[in-house]
């Protein structure tokens, strides 16, 4: 609730009663109404008819005659005629203008309660629709893609480069920072546990195969869906908003051409290089830790590392990047084409495409391990 | 223009204003006053800065030198307590609207009133309601969102939060731009008829020639970085300021005056 200031400017209204006539006085305004509102329904009616004697009102409002139709009709509800005497031309006229508008006024409307079963269905409605909605729209890039690809001469190499940068090039500082850290955290975790075995050299397993099978492509995928993502949908959200889309598509610019096949390209390429970058970070994290804690050197550790990791273990971290890249770039655009009406729908949208495409890629993930796993590698 | 004695009298009072952005000067020892009651225009070029001395005059843009008194009270250099007791007394209608996209038309008239006010959600969704009416809005047009409105509809949603809490002082920047010649009329009426009503004070900027003629009281030309002209639209018609000139002097400003004669 906002700070009720008492205005310098005005005076109180005022409402005082004896037999049957009633004095109103004052500022009958929203600053001076405010201090009024309980003694309306304090104040000891007399009974029968009643005069309302206006003329010592010094000013009134659009809220103020509201006020005071209300109270002159709740008057006469209770079966007293009432008569409003006093007031000067002007102010009758806006006591006039006032009723006339109210009577054509809505009123907030009592929306009919749902149930839960009800909100229940309409969500998995509105939720099934989007799963078929987003089918679509990956149909739509494919056929874009497909396009794109019979005519190389129509495709946005500057897009695809500016992408690539944005995505790939400005993400480096973070993921290095990240993966490194990430390799420390494994090592060290890890590494307490090696050390009360005497198994210290077992370090480099643990952190060549996490990290370069699931953790690095898994963190680096998750950067860039908070980095990347986010700001694909917000780009294309707010361009929906200000009609630069439907520019694009007067203009006869496809918007698919311009703004998703660019991007999706872009990440697809650029996440898998960030993923090697990731897993070169994160295996000199937890040579770091493995130094410092395990005295495993770095010769004896790197020594070791082609004897453990096969190539197979590094090709399918990799490879899971551009799958990742496509999720990820899919839902960011998807989403931003979903923005509609204004400013809190960006926001909203952003939100969900974050969400969706982490969860997307974490479910990916999962797949993946449950079929590689199946086919034995 | 020569600054009258006693800037008390009127509801805004324009002293030696000088604004402007970096090294580009805007305005320079510009005056303009606005009386009590009276529909005053701001017309110029673009670039001319009305729309720099209106966020000056409404506290939006800090100027470089000069007074500007709302009500009396001097707004440069301003306490943030005295300036939001000062905006509840005007109300402002951005060109855009600027209504909050996730509230309904109910609730974004309800906003200055929740903030400014004590009064209950029931008072305040009533309050709003009349103000939706007053604006002309039909009675279902409270629950829907901004953007569900129409152009017309939407500066008729933003006038009414304008008017939430009954200012005595309302500035309109380009009310009528975008809106179609009869809606564009009809707002005229509108912001002349609660003008009458509720004795409104009215600053707007406006390039639409037929609402110079239909609602203003007098004209502010801003040019060469200040007020070159401030009449009712005959007698500025009538000025022979070259730039002046130039303004009203095409087939447009001709057919809007023609108009205005039959």
């Amino acid at each position: 609730m906002g700070t009720a200031a008492s205005s310098a400017y005005s005076s109180p209204a005022t409402l005082r009663c004896e037999a049957n006539r009633c004095r109103l006085g004052g500022d009958w305004t929203l600053d001076g109404i405010e201090a009024l509102d309980d003694r309306i329904e304090t104040a000891r009616w007399p009974a029968g008819n009643l005069e309302l004697e206006a003329a010592g009102i010094r000013a009134i409002d659009t809220t103020g005659a509201l006020r005071l139709l209300n109270l002159i009709a709740e008057l006469e509800r209770g079966g007293r005629a009432v008569r409003l005497t006093g007031l000067r031309e002007s102010q009758q006229a806006l006591l006039e203008l006032v009723r006339e508008r109210r009577a054509s006024a809505g009123t907030a409307g009592t929306t009919p309660s749902v149930g839960f079963l009800e909100r229940l269905g309409r969500r998995a409605i509105l939720h099934l629709g989007s799963v078929v909605a987003f089918l679509n729209f990956i149909g739509e890039a494919a056929a874009a893609l497909v396009r794109l690809a019979l005519r190389p001469h129509r495709f946005r190499w500057r897009a695809l480069f500016g992408n690539i940068e944005d995505a790939g090039v400005n993400a480096l500082p973070i993921v290095a920072l990240l993966a490194f850290m990430m390799g420390v955290v494994i090592a060290y975790q890890g590494g307490q546990q090696l050390k009360a075995y005497g198994a210290n050299i077992f370090i480099v397993e643990l952190i060549s195969l996490t990290m370069l099978r699931e953790l690095a492509p898994l963190i680096t995928a998750i950067i860039v869906a908070g980095r990347t993502g986010s700001a694909y949908t917000a780009q294309i959200g707010t361009m929906q908003i200000t009609e630069e889309v439907d520019a694009l598509r007067t203009i006869g610019i496809p918007p698919m051409d311009l703004l998703v096949i660019p991007k999706l390209l872009a990440l697809v390429i650029a996440l898998p290089l960030l993923t090697v970058f990731a897993d070169a970070l994160s295996v000199f994290g937890g040579m770091v830790m493995a130094q410092t804690l395990l005295d495993v050197s770095f010769s004896d550790f790197l020594d070791r590392v082609p004897q453990v990791v096969t190539l197979t273990s590094f090709l399918l971290g990799v490879g899971k990047a551009p799958v990742f890249a496509a999720i990820i770039a899919l839902v960011g655009c998807y989403q931003g084409f979903h923005v509609r009406g204004g400013a809190d729908s960006v926001g909203r949208q952003t939100t969900v495409s974050v969400v969706q495409s982490i969860f997307l890629v974490i479910a990916a993930d999962a797949l993946f391990s449950v079929v590689l796993g199946g086919v034995g590698l | 223009m020569k600054a009258p004695a006693d800037p008390q009298a009127f509801v805004i009072a324009v002293r030696d204003l000088r604004t402007g952005f970096g090294s580009t000067i805007i305005h320079d020892h510009l005056n303009l006053d606005v009386r009590q009651g009276e529909i005053v225009a701001l017309v110029g070029g673009s670039g001319s800065g009305k729309t720099t001395l209106l966020r000056s005059i409404i506290m939006l843009l800090q100027p470089i030198a000069g007074s500007i008194k709302l009500f009396g009270q001097e707004v440069i250099g301003i306490g943030e307590r005295a300036a939001f007791q000062l905006r509840r007394r005007f109300g402002m209608l951005f060109q855009q609207g600027a209504l909050f996209s996730s509230l309904t038309v109910r609730e974004n008239v309800g906003v200055p009133l929740r903030e400014h006010t004590a009064l209950s959600a029931r008072d305040i969704a009533e309050i709003a309601d009349l103000k939706i009416a007053l604006a002309g809005l039909p009675a279902d047009a409270g629950d829907k969102l901004p953007r569900e409105l129409s152009g017309g509809m939407l500066k008729r949603a933003a006038l009414a939060r304008a008017l939430a809490l009954d200012p005595a002082l309302l500035f309109l920047d380009e009310p009528t731009a975008g809106l179609d010649p009869v809606s564009a009329g009809a707002f005229d009426e509108l912001v002349v008829q609660l003008k009458e009503s509720l004795g409104l004070t009215v600053v707007m900027i406006t390039h639409d020639l037929d609402t110079l003629w239909q609602a203003t009281d007098r004209v502010a030309f801003l040019g060469e970085k200040r007020v070159i002209g401030y009449t009712p639209m005959r007698e500025l018609t009538r000025s022979d300021h070259p730039l002046i000139e130039a303004y009203f002097e095409g087939p447009r400003g001709r057919a809007a005056e023609n108009r205005r004669a039959e």
